[in-house]
This record gives C-alpha cells, sequence and structure tokens, in this order.
C-alpha cells in the first residue's frame, strides 16, 4: 500500500467518465501481449522458496509449488511493466483522478497442471472490470479486477483473479491546534467554564449590576466583590478589526481576522472573525458568537458573520 | 509649579552603534553606553550613586554597577510597561536629584532587540505567568491578537474608521523619518529615505498596518546621566534642563490593549502626562520647536500630536500633511529620524536625540531651540519630559 499525497481535486464527474471510458477500452482490447519469464522454472529458486516457507514436501524442487506461479514472471528488481499492460494503464487514469493509493483485496489463482524445472513460461493480463466510485473505510475509491494467464508453448496451465482497491488518500489529519492559553484565575474562570459549554458569559456585579469584561474581582463601580454573571445574546457588531497577515501565529493560517466585537449588551469582546472574506470586514459588520473549540478544555470566543 | 521643574539636568548622553547584531551580550552595550554617557557628561564611574533601566531591561543596575566599578549606589529601579518606562526614567532619576537622594543617576536601556529576543514576534509564555499582566494577555493572545502590530493596528482601524484617516496618513510619518534618517549617519536608514509609494506597496504585516509602519528592530544601547542643574553648569556640555518629568496611566488601562474604553481614537494616558507637562514647565504646545515622539508604529505619532495639544482630535493628519513633520515643518518631529529611521532603542535614543537638539550639537539641527517635548511608549502606561535650554 502506498499512500502519496493527493493532486489538486479534478472535476468528479469529468473524472468518472475518463475512468469509465478508459475502463471500457481496456476490457474490450482483451489480453495483452504474451510477456516471457526472465528465467525458466529452476530448482534453486524452489529450494529458496520452500525453506523460506519452511514447506519439507519431499516431491520439491523435482516439481514447482503451485503457489509459485507468479514468481517465474516477476519481473525483478527493476522490471517494468509493459507498455499495453491493462492493470498500468488503468492506474496511470486513476492516478491522475486522485486515487493514487493502493491495497490488494482480493486474488484467487487455479492451477491447471503441476510445473517442472526447465519449463518456461509466459503471462498475459486482462482488465475484466473497474468498480466505482465506491465508499471504503480507507476511503473513496475503484476496485480493479484482472485476470492474468500463465502458459506454456501456449499451453494454459495457471489462472489468477486479481483484484486490488485504487483509492483517494484522506487528507492528512489537522494538526492539534497549538496557541497560548489563556491564564485562568478565581476572577476569570467563570468565562472559560461558559465558553466551554458554549456560553459567552458577561461579569455582572452582585452590587449595581454593572456589566464589565474584561472581568476583575472587585466593581470599579460600587466595590462590591460580588461578581457574578450574565450569558450574553452573543450578537453584536465589529467595533475594530485588524487581518493579521505576519509573522506566523502557532494555531492560525494568515491571513485571519482578529475583531473587537462590541455586544448588545454593551461590553466589547476580543475574538477571531471567522466565515467572512478579510476583504469583506468592515466596522459595523453585525456579528454573532461562533465559539472556537481548540480541545476538550479550551474554548475561545470567536465571531462569525451574522 | 511643583517642586520638580528645572532642578535637575541631562548632562550627558552616550550609546552604542545601532546594529542589527551587536555581537556582544546585553549587559556590555549597558556599560559601554553608561561609560560613554559619564565620559559625555565629563564624570566618571566613582560620581554614580544612581541607576534606573526598564523592568523590561536585562541587565539588572547591580550588575551595571559591577562593570563600571561604581563604588556604592543610593538610588536605583526598575520603570514597568515597556517602551513607556523611557521618559519615567529620567523622572524617577531627576526626582532622586531633586531630593537629594542621589547625586548623578545614570539611566540605561541596553538590548539585542534584532538578534536576540525580537519583540515583533509572537511573545512566547505572555499568558503563563499568573499576574494580573498574564491574565490581561488570556483575553488577546489566545484568540489571535499576539503582536505589537497587532493590538496597534486594532487601535488604528478605528481610528481611520472615526476620522477618515487613510494609510497614507500613516505612511507620511515613515516618509518624514526614513527623511531625516537620511541624513543622519548614526541611523540604520542612513541613506535611504522612502516615498509614500513604495510605503503603500510594502507588504501588509497586520492590515491596516503595512510593513513601512511599523519601526525596525535593533541591537544597542543608550545612556543618559541626570544630575543637580547647578551642579550640571560645572560640566563640559550646555544643560538640558528637565523642566517637565511626568507619568501617565488613563481609566481601565491595559498594556497595549485599552479596548474597553468609551472611545478608542485617543491615548488618554498620554494626556494625563500632557496636562503634567505643560503645568509643570508653565509653556504649552505653541512653545515646543521639536518634538521628539515616540514611533514605534506610525499611527500613535498621529494621536500623540493631538493628545499634546498640537492639533484638535482627528486633526494630525492635516498638521503631518506637506512635511508639518519634517524639518522645516510647523514642528519638526524626531529630527534624528525616530525609531522607523534611526534604531528603536525603547525610546531611549529619542530622549538622546532631545538632549542634542537642545544643546545645537544634531545633525539634523533646528534652528533657536528652546523647548523640546520628549515622549514615551504609546498604547501602555507612559511617561513625558518636557527639555528647555538652560
Amino acid at each position: 500500500m502506498s499512500a502519496g499525497v493527493a493532486p489538486a481535486p479534478v472535476d468528479a464527474p469529468d473524472a468518472a467518465r475518463r475512468i469509465e471510458e478508459t475502463a471500457r477500452r481496456l476490457v474490450e482490447a482483451g489480453d495483452c501481449a504474451p510477456r516471457p519469464a526472465r528465467d525458466p522454472v529452476n530448482e534453486p529458486m524452489i529450494n529458496n522458496w520452500t525453506e523460506a516457507l519452511g514447506d519439507a514436501n519431499p516431491a520439491y524442487p523435482g516439481q514447482a509449488p503451485p503457489a509459485m506461479v507468479q514468481v517465474w514472471t516477476m519481473g525483478g528488481l527493476h522490471g517494468r511493466r509493459a507498455a499495453d499492460d491493462p492493470l498500468g494503464a488503468m492506474s496511470a487514469v486513476l492516478d491522475e483522478a486522485g486515487f493514487t493509493s493502493v491495497v490488494a483485496t482480493d486474488c484467487a489463482q487455479t492451477y491447471a497442471r503441476v510445473l517442472r524445472p526447465g519449463e518456461r513460461l509466459a503471462i498475459r493480463s486482462r482488465l475484466t472490470g473497474v468498480a466505482g466510485p465506491k465508499r471504503t473505510a480507507l476511503g473513496e475509491g475503484w476496485f480493479v479486477t484482472t485476470v492474468s494467464t500463465w502458459t506454456v508453448d501456449d499451453e494454459p496451465v495457471a489462472e489468477m483473479m486479481f483484484r486490488i482497491l485504487k483509492f483517494r488518500p484522506p487528507p492528512p489529519p489537522e494538526p492539534p491546534r497549538e496557541v497560548p492559553r489563556p491564564q485562568v484565575n478565581r476572577d476569570t474562570a467563570y468565562f472559560w467554564e461558559g465558553t466551554a459549554v458554549g456560553e459567552l458569559r458577561i461579569q455582572r456585579c452582585g452590587g449595581c449590576g454593572a456589566l464589565r469584561h474584561p472581568p476583575g474581582p472587585m466593581c470599579p463601580r460600587c466595590g462590591a466583590t460580588r461578581p457574578g454573571y450574565v450569558v450574553a445574546s452573543g450578537r453584536g457588531e465589529v467595533y475594530s478589526f485588524v487581518v493579521h497577515h505576519h509573522p506566523p501565529l502557532p494555531g492560525r493560517r494568515a491571513p485571519f481576522v482578529v475583531a473587537l466585537v462590541e455586544l448588545e449588551e454593551g461590553v466589547r469582546v476580543l475574538g477571531e472573525l471567522r466565515g467572512v472574506e478579510p476583504g469583506a470586514v468592515r466596522v459595523g459588520l453585525p456579528v454573532e458568537v461562533g465559539l472556537d473549540r481548540i480541545d476538550d478544555e479550551l474554548v475561545l470566543p470567536a465571531w462569525r458573520p451574522r | 509649579m511643583i517642586g520638580l521643574s528645572g532642578a535637575a539636568s541631562v548632562v550627558g548622553i552616550g550609546a552604542t552603534e545601532f546594529s542589527k547584531d551587536s555581537g556582544r551580550s546585553e549587559l556590555r552595550l549597558a556599560a559601554e553606553a553608561v561609560r560613554a554617557a559619564l565620559a559625555d557628561a565629563g564624570l566618571g564611574p566613582s560620581d554614580v550613586d544612581g541607576l534606573v533601566t526598564f523592568s523590561m531591561d536585562a541587565n539588572a543596575e547591580i550588575a551595571v554597577a559591577r562593570e563600571l566599578g561604581v563604588p556604592r549606589l543610593r538610588f536605583f529601579g526598575q520603570i514597568g510597561y515597556g517602551g513607556g518606562a523611557a521618559c519615567a526614567t529620567v523622572g524617577h532619576a531627576a526626582m532622586a536629584v531633586a531630593t537629594g537622594l542621589a547625586d548623578v543617576v545614570v539611566c540605561y536601556r541596553a538590548f539585542n532587540e534584532r538578534s536576540g529576543h525580537r519583540f515583533g514576534r509572537m511573545a512566547a509564555g505572555a499568558t503563563a505567568a499568573p499576574t494580573s499582566g498574564g491574565i490581561d494577555n488570556g483575553w488577546q493572545y489566545p484568540v489571535g491578537l499576539a503582536t505589537p502590530a497587532a493590538t496597534v493596528a486594532m487601535f488604528a482601524q478605528r481610528y481611520l474608521h472615526e476620522f477618515g484617516a487613510t494609510s497614507e496618513d500613516f505612511g507620511r510619518v515613515a516618509v518624514a523619518m526614513r527623511r531625516h534618517a537620511a541624513t543622519n549617519p548614526r541611523a540604520w536608514f542612513h541613506g535611504r529615505p522612502i516615498t509614500l509609494a513604495e510605503h503603500q506597496a510594502s507588504r501588509w504585516i497586520v492590515e491596516p498596518l503595512h510593513l513601512l509602519d511599523c519601526c525596525q528592530e535593533s541591537d544597542g544601547a543608550v545612556a543618559v546621566v541626570v544630575t543637580g542643574t547647578e551642579r550640571a553648569r560645572d560640566l563640559p556640555h550646555p544643560p538640558a534642563v528637565i523642566a517637565a518629568a511626568a507619568q501617565g496611566s488613563g481609566a481601565d488601562q491595559f498594556t497595549m490593549t485599552s479596548y474597553y474604553r468609551d472611545d478608542l481614537t485617543g491615548l488618554p494616558e498620554l494626556g494625563v502626562v500632557a496636562a503634567q507637562l505643560w503645568a509643570q514647565a508653565g509653556i504649552g504646545p505653541g512653545d515646543v520647536q521639536v518634538g521628539m515622539l515616540y514611533d514605534h508604529f506610525t499611527p500613535f505619532v498621529l494621536v500623540q500630536l493631538e493628545e499634546l495639544g498640537f492639533c484638535g482630535r482627528g486633526e494630525a493628519r492635516h498638521l503631518i500633511a506637506d512635511g508639518g513633520i519634517e524639518l522645516g515643518g510647523v514642528l519638526p518631529v524626531n529630527p534624528h529620524g525616530g525609531q522607523l529611521g534611526e534604531a528603536y532603542i525603547h525610546g531611549m535614543n529619542g530622549l538622546a536625540e532631545g538632549v542634542r537638539q537642545i544643546r545645537g550639537s544634531s545633525v539634523n539641527q533646528v534652528a533657536d531651540v528652546r523647548n523640546v517635548v520628549v515622549t514615551a511608549g504609546t498604547g501602555v502606561p507612559t511617561s513625558g519630559l518636557v527639555l528647555t535650554a538652560g
């Protein structure tokens, strides 16, 4: 299985049409030209194979294990696919459409007779079907089925149905966002506990009722030290804003907008303004709260247009 | 008139070269600048009995004193809030001198801000400290407002909206500073002026700020020597008399993010400073010949002109049009090229240029300078000075 970086997305219906057209043409073309094995069936290779697998059957190496059939026509370390190989042609079109990853899903071999040292094989393949696009646990992809036939002097001696899934690798997971974490204390905990449960809370003096943000332990208006809070409506307007370009900041992709929002309740709160092109932001833009969940413990105030 | 005005003077200025890679430790830069400032003042390490720096400076007063061989210190301290500390170092030194707590106080700022820790990047660990500052940063950094440029851009966007100003108005500040730096051999951008078109074409950093709205990052150090004005008259250079020194913080003050006040177009903390400066010095904006205005980002230069009373609210763009803050303009600002043009030394290089303008020794000298106003970091609790020819 190989997973590369997916190329730029191709127009999906267009890509499907090209895949299906290629599949139809290749199926109609039938078998490719036979490709001869590099070496004849031989005892050294049989010995290596049976030793590696721990197969002590005394019939070997006088005859070849049937499951070795694919070995005889392998291309070697620097082998190249033949130009008319149908799986190669089909894979190229799928790669181009972004289905760059591959996993083998089915392989069924049928053996017509025993092979003996000295016999020289050839292989030919044909595409029998391409099915898709299918949603799979690995990602969206196409199942590609080929049938290969091994021959000795035109006599079919074995056959293999081989199916692969060519799939679009999922985008790499977003790295966890590392942002500076606020210092929280007794005076400010209610705010961050609020964002964590989806509430934008404004400090409200337990003495005179004055609203205040950022909060503090003592009301500057009446001196009371009994702060409570109200949950904000979440609606407000952009009082001022910036578009950050430089330098790069952890957890954010520039350019992004940070807005100072004046809430209906009259206090101002800073937060990232998301869901709007930076060039479209204006002082006075109506916004509503849209919290920004960093992780299980930290949810930041943020805004979106309303 | 309170007792501070005129009691103390700046009598020495010193600096290292301004570069992108000093190749030396920050402590060595600090020691070199302090030694140079003392030499300029005609004084030596044994005369020093006070040291003041920024809380952001990496070089403790005792470390600098060790390198200089200062035998004893009677007064030392560190001022907070980043560049807002610049003029306050001199203000605290003046208070110490005026009250007899110290005789000679050196104020210094030294860093490898370009080759070492760069302020333009996101400050790592800004939300890590269990302090009121760490809590404050938690409303800002996690949501992606995480650089000085971004915090100023938020303010600047509202300023543009309220007053109908444009990015070109910010750009004219950058053009003026680079024009001044072009004729200052000490400036990093010596010989490299820019046009407004180049400003407009420079890449976005944080909209509405272009690259050329943001000052450079620098390695270097500056130190200034403060002593009593009486003693100052016996020293080599004409004293730059500290006619006024003030700090300021406004209502609902934050560091760089005072976004929760009714109005987001002014710098009330600088308003607090300005009122004190004019009252202490007994002068007004019309009596000032040169402005040394903190220019880490262009928009706040406009707002400073308004807060200091050089023009009305929202009118700074008219003042800076047609070269109003350039040499020969109605109020020349930062003849050395500012932090946009000379170097970013957290405002201390502007303070040193203010002294040169009083002495009449600047490479870009303004004629007949009597009073210079100097400001410090903007958007933060800040400070200011009026220096007067004595």
